[in-house]
């Protein structure tokens, strides 16, 4: 289905048949106080060449967009992407299981609890361990708050790509209320760190659930407040409505997954179709869309932040008390006063510290439905303590491929609300 | 000299300078309501640490910018460049001299040692300078304000700002007509273009708010385009072409340029006021017409402060409620909306006016009468998905 064929060179930053640089940035041809003349390509005067990013207020990071437009349209869009490479992947080959994780804090930096359950329940699949039922229900309550965080970040950038900056603080204060229980759990903001292989770093402190109740209780209010400032607001919906408009079909073929996926109309959720930590058990619905454009990407995702704190609130009630780790010393470290002075967990902790969980030969993929869309880790092991491969299926990296399709032919504000309704966060486009 | 030209003079002189002072501190307040009036819907704080709430902070800005490094990014346009921010401020203080903003003050008759008499006979007008082509002068002026954008924009030698400066010609020309199609409604009514007539007609009969209403929307949506605050803001839409026209300036032009925003808000919130909201009239009472005296010229300069800082909340509340158009929508909307409205409404006007005088009724009832249907009318047809592209596109699709 896909029969999209790319007419044009990839010129930027291409070489020349001599292995020279083909375009010469502008104002710096060697000695020249002038711009050169061979700085931009041929355009026949009517097109220009815009350079979006990497530093620039709507590429949510350090997305660079080469931009030819007509006027104020868009003729063609190509994304470049690899400003924030930063190895996760490589650098995963060389570290045991568990110190993989605080790798995955710094991908989808937005969510980052979430990509913490990700990778151990990806690790888990591989060492075939099943979890405690108080880590699944914990698990849950820390993807659901990430999931939180990863929208209202979206929503509030969103808003401002296309003009609306008061909605962005209400989202950040709210925000901000996650992140605080996040402190109070992990001691940590942003690098949670949250699990580890077979269980979690810690189990919640005193008070966090009482304050994760009262976060349900007035998270409606605040998106309430949201829902009257943009949902039926005229020059919100014509900024998003039939905008980069994608069909069940073409996003389909785009790979592309989350809310991307369901508001073009496809009910694919992973915790619907493939339920991990038993969601299947969760009364929690997954909307779509009708039209696949910005205002339906915008509707999902509100509407999730709703089921998302609906599953908060039945995760809550149902919190079981009892182990948090598996009984497993091979895979969870003893505690440290049992290790000072009982020997077998003392060799226990030694061989943990230096040696790392061993997993068994083989290879695991363990997808997740992370606010972007489907997170997965892939991990071949080759029988020792480190990954031979680690493989991240980045959500965002693969939503972001769809963008050239959806901005070329609008306008350039178009691009922008577009680029924006991906929802890319370029720590994990670009690893 | 004779004792007149030199009370004359003396006036004019005082006028003067107390108006530009008065309303360069009214700017800076004005750039610190902003922030502040931002917070509040925000539930921020805004600045707060700079004097007494914060106030002293746009002297802390100004100066700042002052101490900064002017940069002169290569290849700018280096007159022109210099030249932009200038044709951007001056064109909005200098509107402000025709605007009356209070009652007379009685006339004078004193002598001072060594410089002699002077004298003013009648009231003096609360104006600086009460030009017989009041409105006009206005208009004329304010066109020149987008020559300071659009010269920005292309002096810059920047792709964003050129977008900016060709964004912001086309928008402010555009509204420009919208703009004063608007205000000849007033000139029937008043069948005057000095603005100090405008309030007196008011004054005799009722506000023009009350008498053109559908003249007042078309004149506030115009006055946002003009003075590009949200949500016409697209010379500058940030998220978009990183500020637009000023992306290069720095230091005290980029300070220029941001001073003439608020100017132009300030201008535009006296002139909404003036034209029709009965300009320094007290309404309810008809003491303000009395003969000149320094209370009435208090009062009355109270009255003007009260609605043209109305406005200026106005002006923030909707730049931090809205979103952005898109610029197709605001050519739609200005040249597809505004343009036909504000034709067939001087036609309307004209009409009645001219039917009222024949017939011989009341003329502030009937128009009265005529706006609340026509207002009801316009935003009816104005609703949401109706007028613009992209609730078309979605319900085609």
């Amino acid at each position: 289905m896909s029969k999209r064929t790319v007419e044009f060179e990839l010129a930027t930053p291409g070489l020349d048949a001599q292995g020279r640089p083909a375009r010469i940035p502008l104002g710096v041809a060697a000695g020249s106080a002038v711009a050169a003349a061979s700085a931009e390509p041929e355009l026949g005067g009517d097109h220009l060449l815009l350079n979006i990013g990497p530093q620039h207020p709507a590429t949510h990071g350090v997305l660079r967009l080469v931009v030819e437009l007509d006027g104020e349209v868009v003729v063609r869009c190509i994304p470049h992407v690899g400003y924030l490479h930063s190895g996760f992947e490589k650098l995963g080959e060389y570290r045991h299981y568990n110190q993989i994780i605080p790798l995955t804090d710094r991908t989808d930096y937005l969510s980052p609890m979430s990509n913490n359950v990700g990778l151990a329940l990806a690790v888990e699949k591989l060492l075939g361990l099943e979890i405690t039922e108080r880590c699944k229900v914990l698990r849950v309550i820390a993807c659901e708050m990430s999931r939180i965080i990863s929208h209202l970040v979206w929503m509030g950038t969103t808003g401002i790509d296309i003009g609306a900056f008061t909605p962005f603080l209400w989202m950040f204060y709210e925000r901000e209320r996650i992140y605080n229980l996040q402190e109070a759990w992990t001691g940590a903001r942003l690098t949670t760190s949250l699990t580890r292989v077979g269980g979690m770093m810690a189990d919640v402190p005193d008070g966090f659930v009482e304050a994760l109740r009262t976060f349900c209780k007035n998270f409606p209010k605040t998106l309430a407040e949201v829902d009257r400032v943009l949902t039926r607001n005229g020059i919100w919906c014509a900024r998003t409505q039939g905008i980069g408009a994608l069909t069940a079909e073409e996003a389909i073929n785009y790979s592309l997954s989350g809310p991307m996926l369901r508001a073009s109309g496809v009910p694919y959720d992973v915790r619907k179709d493939r339920p991990y930590l038993d969601y299947e058990t969760y009364d929690f619905e997954v909307p779509v869309g009708e039209h696949g454009d910005v205002y339906d990407r915008y509707l999902v995702r509100f509407e999730e932040l709703v089921q998302a704190t609906r599953i908060l609130e039945q995760a809550l009630d149902r919190l079981p008390d009892g182990p948090l780790n598996v009984d497993d010393p091979k895979v969870i470290l003893p505690p440290k006063s049992a290790a000072m002075t009982d020997m077998e967990a003392m060799i226990f902790h030694f061989k943990q510290v230096m040696e790392g969980v061993q997993a068994p030969v083989g290879e695991a993929y363990f997808p997740i439905e992370n606010g972007k869309g489907e997170l997965g880790y892939y991990f071949v092991s080759d029988g020792t303590a480190k990954p031979v491969r680690w493989r991240i299926r980045p959500p965002s990296f693969i939503n972001l491929a769809a963008l050239p399709k959806m901005a070329e032919g609008g306008l350039i504000a178009d691009l922008i609300a577009i680029n924006a309704s991906v929802d890319i966060v370029m720590g994990e486009v670009d690893r | 000299m004779t004792p007149d030209i030199k009370g004359f003079l003396l006036a004019a002189t005082v006028k003067i300078v107390v108006v530009f002072s008065v309303w360069m501190i009214a700017i800076m307040l004005a750039t610190w309501l902003e922030r502040r009036g931002s917070a509040f819907m925000q539930d921020r704080l805004g600045p707060n640490r700079v004097g007494p709430a914060g106030l002293l902070q746009p002297v802390a800005d100004g100066l700042k910018n002052f101490l900064k490094e002017e940069t002169w990014p290569k290849w700018v346009d280096q007159p022109l460049f210099l030249l932009a921010p200038l044709m951007s401020f001056i064109p909005s203080l200098i509107t402000f001299a025709v605007i009356p903003f209070a009652a007379p003050l009685p006339g004078f008759d004193f002598t001072l040692p060594l410089l002699g008499r002077f004298t003013y006979q009648g009231p003096i007008p609360m104006v600086v300078a009460d030009l017989p082509i009041g409105l006009l002068f206005i208009l004329a002026i304010s066109s020149l304000a987008v020559y300071g954008i659009v010269l920005a924009g292309w002096s810059s030698a920047s792709k964003y700002s050129m977008l900016g400066g060709i964004r912001s010609s086309a928008q402010m020309i555009s509204y420009e007509i919208a703009l004063g199609l608007s205000v000849i409604t007033v000139f029937i009514l008043s069948g005057n273009v000095t603005l100090s007539e405008v309030v007196a007609a008011q004054q005799r009969t009722v506000w023009f708010v009350l008498a053109l209403t559908v003249a007042f929307v078309l004149f506030l949506v115009s006055a946002f385009a003009e003075t590009n605050r949200l949500p016409f803001d697209l010379p500058e839409a940030e998220a978009e072409l990183v500020t637009g026209y000023h992306t290069e300036y720095s230091a005290m032009k980029f300070s220029m340029f941001y001073v003439a925003e608020y100017a132009a808000i300030l201008t535009m919130s006296a002139l909404i006021a003036t034209l029709f909201f009965g300009g320094w009239d007290i309404p309810f009472t008809r003491w303000d017409e009395g003969p000149p005296s320094v209370a009435r010229c208090a009062a009355t300069l109270l009255a003007f402060g009260t609605k043209t800082g109305f406005f200026l909340l106005f002006y923030i509340w909707v730049r931090w409620t809205l979103p952005r158009f898109r610029f197709d929508q605001l050519m739609e909307l200005g040249w597809k909306v505004m343009l036909p409205v504000a034709l067939g409404y001087i036609t309307v006007i004209g009409l009645v006016v001219w039917g009222a005088e024949r017939v011989g009724v009341a003329l502030a009832p009937v128009l009265i009468g005529l706006n609340l249907v026509a207002t009801a009318g316009l935003l009816w047809g104005l609703d949401r998905g109706r007028l613009l592209a992209g609730a078309r596109a979605r319900r085609a699709a």
